[in-house]
């Protein structure tokens, strides 16, 4: 029997305010355990908790990105549970009237068509803290650290419309894209600043009624969401053509072993004991909020690359690539704008500027050694024919090393191209003088071997002869002669 | 409405209090009490009848995202029963 | 030293310190002598902070003298221990927190210090606040000053009682189903509950948050209007609380009842309401109206499920607010043999059964296949009675009640049988449903010689109204009622 997966996704985001979503400690990641704590997020007797207004900003941006309906009255409740992480033993969530419902964003499908996958609803809530289990020798105990705690969340719930690990793992990367672009949330995926969970089940293809699914927690990487997904769709299948059943369980993916594995299930059934947080008044956005957000938005990126592809004449591909952040875009843009031609900008910015930004180490692109106006400086020496395009890079390379403009390292170095046909007869003549048997053999049909000349003439010049006018001299010479 | 003493079991691992045998018995006829009391609210015809979870209709209160300074670390940990490390130490959180 | 400083007023105080008659240490030392005196067999103390106190008095000395005094400055109160103090014990009368010390102030705490206040330390109360009678303090039982074989009332039975026994000018308690007014009505004392919202609820330890509000226990109406203008305001750290002016309540008080409308709700005045009781009240009452108030009997008819309204929301409330009592970040912590069972030996050990017992309602009222049953339905019903008091508030300015249906019961009485006790709050409970303010004040002994509380209820943020009408009755009154006197270990 041929079966089909069934996914819904829950994407939990932390959002990037500089402080928490109920009280006023900094939300920086990586500080002292609990120096970012306070009565409020500690959950100490008599603390209140009064809701962060940049969160709802970010949740209506948010909203207006995924095509979501942002509901007039909305509402904080408690989910009540024990747990040493949870400071005040409850959650402060939404629940039955969530912020934002009913959205959509478009990913493409295995076949690479455009899909739709809904979303249900995207609530805000409280994170938990941090344990941290000491890996001492025999250590029996777990430390708790609250920094985390009462960081604000969002959390994306996806209709079951997901069908592949493929699709699944795009889904994700482009919710991420979203958030980042909008700026309400880092994409960290190892600080944990989004973390997924998987609803799976299966069925038969072709049938409409769901399976019994398996939700897996914690899937903190796209890697292991596929791998996670493709082994769960296996053993239920397995389970499920062996006339076993598919428990409804919570399960943990074990990516050291590439399986997911049941949590022992608890005594008792989960039993949150929501109602609504009689310390937090009920959210009320008006139409006016939303128009000032929409006003504030960024342009998503979608519009921008599609943008790129008929503003600036980029394949698919390149649009793609300049658009996977922001602050690239930008910069392209900017390189674009100033030098005149965007394929070269584009080139450029794909090539050189990404090499130097995936080193480790690299800085932001915004406090890039190389800002904009200088590379499209450096773009113009190339077209100039001041510059080989070889020798611009080097020269490009030297700029981020330094952070100096272009035209004083190119004067420092005399990398200015040779283009004065008298300066360069004399390499010429010697390279041919050198390479006998070559000259020879091009001259008995072997063309190709221009290549191997032009190199030699280079290389003898230091890359700074111009290529055009070291090829017209050789051709002259040894077809001329 | 009588609330058996498995119920009451049932709820006291909800609510994390530890009761003994001897005290099961006794405080499900207090609870059977009070929620036969309370019991009397199905006499109400609430067709209709919007709950009230807040006594007054305000809505929207809000802080700026403005950092606000903590007591420190020293004064939020100085009460914990354990403390490790600038940590709470509790016994071994075994993830289920 | 001045002849009977210690039945001074708040405001007769201010001006005898603004005069340089007495010095606020010099009032401070007199408390904690009388303190040291009658506490012992009253216990409405659980912390008496006299190093601190005397600290305060010497500062506030200071300022007066530079006379910059606020209407507070150099004034000894005493605090229910459920408000949180920076740097004092705060226990809320419970094993759990016997030992904990606040790493902050709560925002009335602040008040009151910024206006420079003396904190003579902090009362006894029941534990949580869950309690009518102050039986169920982990730090013993407070007794009524007026027969110490009687409970004082609760759950602010330790705010009330060191008011009536003089151990402090005035008192700051809380108020979720009549903590205040109830114990305030057994003691002899005035005690108002403000209107949710008026005062702060940040840094006090939270009970139901619906319903729960601080509000002053004074020796009459007037110090409790002067009380009420200190701590009330919007709260940037309350949500709740909300952004409506604060007047000056003292100095705008209205002593003539002329023109007033008292309402007088019929199902306040029902079977087992004390005879005396009703007598004093509805005496009272045809005081006003002798003295020129307009008085009509209202209806309140949902009145009858107020008490079935409330076990079931605020022990809801309470379950979620009492889960942050884990033993892990502070407070009691009572080791098990793995985590899970430290959690519940914990909260066995560092609860009393009352509180045990309301957890455990609350749990169950909010638990699966039975929130819509008794939580929403509870909410609902809410509603009905907030209606009938909007119906009311129509007709009327005022509603005038008995605050309690008995006066001081004895202790033990109704200690095995938490139904009853519960049924004590009877008259007190529907103004917190409806976010009402309330106030009882004094209105007669028994034959027994036992106080009886006269409670007047208004719409809300109608405090003004409501301290004009008990302001009045104080008037008609005519001579206050006599203090107790607490056999003296002295």
């Amino acid at each position: 029997m041929a079966w089909e997966m069934v996914v819904g996704l829950e994407v939990h985001a932390q959002l990037r305010t500089r402080t928490k979503i109920f009280c006023g400690c900094p939300t920086a990641f990586g500080a002292e355990p609990n120096s970012q704590v306070c009565p409020v997020c500690m959950g100490l007797p008599g603390a209140l908790p009064v809701l962060n207004r940049k969160v709802v900003d970010y949740a209506l941006k948010v909203a207006l990105a995924t095509n979501c309906r942002v509901a007039p009255v909305s509402r904080f409740a408690r989910k009540n549970y024990f747990y040493p992480d949870l400071p005040k033993g409850y959650q402060i969530s939404q629940y039955e009237l969530p912020i934002l419902e009913h959205g959509w964003i478009e990913v493409a499908d295995d076949a690479g068509s455009p899909k739709r996958i809904g979303i249900t609803r995207i609530h805000l809530e409280e994170d938990a803290g941090k344990l941290l289990h000491p890996e001492v020798p025999g250590a029996d105990y777990s430390l708790v650290d609250l920094n985390r705690a009462c960081v604000p969340l969002v959390e994306i719930v996806s209709e079951p419309d997901i069908r592949s690990p493929g699709e699944a793992s795009r889904y994700v990367k482009k919710l991420r894209e979203i958030l980042v672009y909008l700026g309400v949330c880092d994409g960290n995926m190892n600080e944990g600043s989004l973390r997924v969970d998987a609803n799976i089940s299966v069925r038969p293809a072709g049938t409409e009624a769901f399976g019994t699914r398996a939700e897996i927690k914690n899937l903190n990487s796209f890697k292991f969401l596929e791998q996670a997904l493709r082994y769960e769709y296996e053993r239920q299948v397995d389970l499920l053509e062996t006339g076993g059943e598919v428990v409804q369980e919570t399960r943990l993916f074990d990516s050291h072993r590439g399986v997911t594995v049941g949590m022992r299930s608890k005594e008792e059934a989960h039993d949150y004991r929501y109602f609504p947080d009689p310390d937090l008044l009920p959210v009320v956005i008006e139409p006016g909020w939303i128009d000032a957000v929409r006003d504030s938005l960024p342009e998503l990126p979608d519009a921008k690359r599609a943008r790129f592809r008929e503003a600036y004449g980029l394949s698919a591909q390149d649009a793609d690539l300049l658009c996977s952040s922001r602050d690239l875009a930008d910069y392209f843009e900017r390189v674009a704008e100033r030098h005149g031609d965007p394929k070269a900008a584009a080139n450029w910015v794909m090539g050189p500027v990404l090499r130097q930004l995936n080193r480790d180490e690299a800085p932001p692109l915004a406090d890039a050694p190389v800002p904009p106006g200088r590379l499209a400086d450096l773009l113009a020496l190339v077209r100039d024919g001041t510059l080989s395009n070889n020798a611009a890079k080097e020269v490009f390379d030297e700029m981020w090393a330094t952070g100096r403009p272009p035209a004083d390292l190119v004067a420092e170095k005399g990398l200015e191209q040779i283009t004065d046909t008298s300066a360069l007869e004399a390499q010429v003549d010697a390279v041919l003088a050198a390479s006998p048997d070559e000259v020879a053999a091009y001259r008995a049909g072997k063309k190709k071997l221009m290549g191997f000349f032009v190199g030699q003439v280079m290389r003898a010049t230091r890359g700074k002869a111009n290529p055009q006018a070291v090829n017209q001299l050789l051709r002259s010479k040894l077809e001329g002669g | 409405m009588a609330i058996t003493p498995e119920e009451v079991r049932r709820v006291a691992n909800l609510a994390r209090i530890a009761f003994t045998d001897q005290e099961l018995e006794p405080f499900a006829a207090q609870l059977s009490a009070i929620l036969d009391y309370v019991r009397q609210l199905d006499d109400l015809d609430l067709g209709g009848v919007e709950p009230t979870a807040h006594v007054h209709d305000a809505v929207n209160a809000f802080r700026e995202d403005e950092v606000r300074p903590s007591p420190g670390q020293d004064a939020m940990l100085a009460n914990a029963p354990d403390r490790e490390d600038g940590c709470f130490r509790v016994q071994k959180v075994i993830e289920t | 030293m001045i002849p009977d400083l210690l039945d001074r007023t708040a405001r007769q105080l201010r001006e005898l310190l603004d005069r340089g008659e007495v010095t606020s240490e010099e009032l401070v030392r007199a408390y904690l002598d009388r303190i040291a005196a009658v506490d012992p067999g009253v216990n409405a103390f659980i912390t008496v902070a006299g190093d601190l106190a005397l600290e305060m008095a010497r500062t506030a000395d200071a300022r007066i003298r530079r006379g910059e005094a606020a209407p507070l400055t150099g004034i000894p109160l005493g605090l229910k221990d459920l408000l949180v103090t920076r740097g004092l014990r705060t226990t809320c009368g419970s094993r759990m927190l016997a030992e904990f010390v606040p790493p902050y102030d709560g925002t009335v705490v602040a008040r009151l210090r910024d206006a420079g206040a003396v904190l003579l330390g902090k009362l006894n109360m029941d534990e949580f606040a869950m309690g009518s009678s102050n039986e169920t303090s982990a730090f013993g039982p407070v007794r009524n000053p007026w027969d110490p074989d009687r409970v004082p009332g609760g759950s602010s039975g330790g705010s009330a009682a060191a008011v009536a026994a003089r151990e402090v000018v005035a008192a700051l308690g809380s108020d979720t189903g009549g903590s205040i007014r109830q114990p305030a009505a057994l003691c002899g004392v005035v005690g108002l509950k403000p209107t949710y919202g008026r005062v702060s609820r940040y840094g006090l330890v939270a009970f139901a948050s619906s319903l729960d509000q601080i509000g002053p226990l004074t020796r009459d109406v007037a110090d409790a209007a002067l009380l009420l203008t200190a701590i009330s305001g919007k709260d940037p750290l309350d949500a709740t609380s909300l952004d409506r002016p604060v007047p000056d309540y003292a100095a705008r008080l209205r002593a003539d009842p002329r023109g007033l409308r008292v309402g007088v709700p019929r199902e306040y005045f029902v079977d087992g309401l004390d005879p005396e009781v009703e007598a004093a009240v509805r005496g009272a009452i045809g005081l006003l109206e002798d003295n020129g108030a307009e008085v009509v009997e209202v209806s309140l008819p949902h009145t009858e499920y107020a008490v079935a309204t409330y076990y079931l929301i605020a022990p809801a409330e309470a379950s979620s607010n009492l889960a942050r009592y884990d033993g892990v970040k502070y407070g009691l912590r009572v080791a098990g043999r793995d985590l899970a069972d430290t959690y519940r030996k914990t909260r066995a050990q560092g609860f009393g059964a009352e509180v045990k017992r309301r957890i455990m309602l609350g749990t169950y009222a909010l638990s699966a296949g039975y929130y819509d049953a008794y939580y929403l339905r509870a909410q609902r019903v809410r509603t009905l009675i907030a209606r009938d008091f909007r119906a009311a508030f129509e007709r009327v300015d005022v509603l005038a009640c008995p605050a309690t249906p008995t006066p001081a019961f004895r202790l033990g009485e109704k200690a095995g049988d938490p139904l009853q006790m519960y049924l004590n709050d009877i008259f007190t409970i529907p103004a917190n449903l409806a976010g009402l303010p309330a106030v009882s004040v004094p209105c007669g002994l028994t034959s027994g010689g036992l106080p009886i509380g006269l409670q007047f209820m208004a719409a809300p943020f109608g405090e003004q109204t409501l301290l004009d009408a008990a302001h009045a009755y104080e008037r008609v009154r005519g001579e206050p009622v006599a203090y107790p006197d607490p056999a003296s270990t002295a």
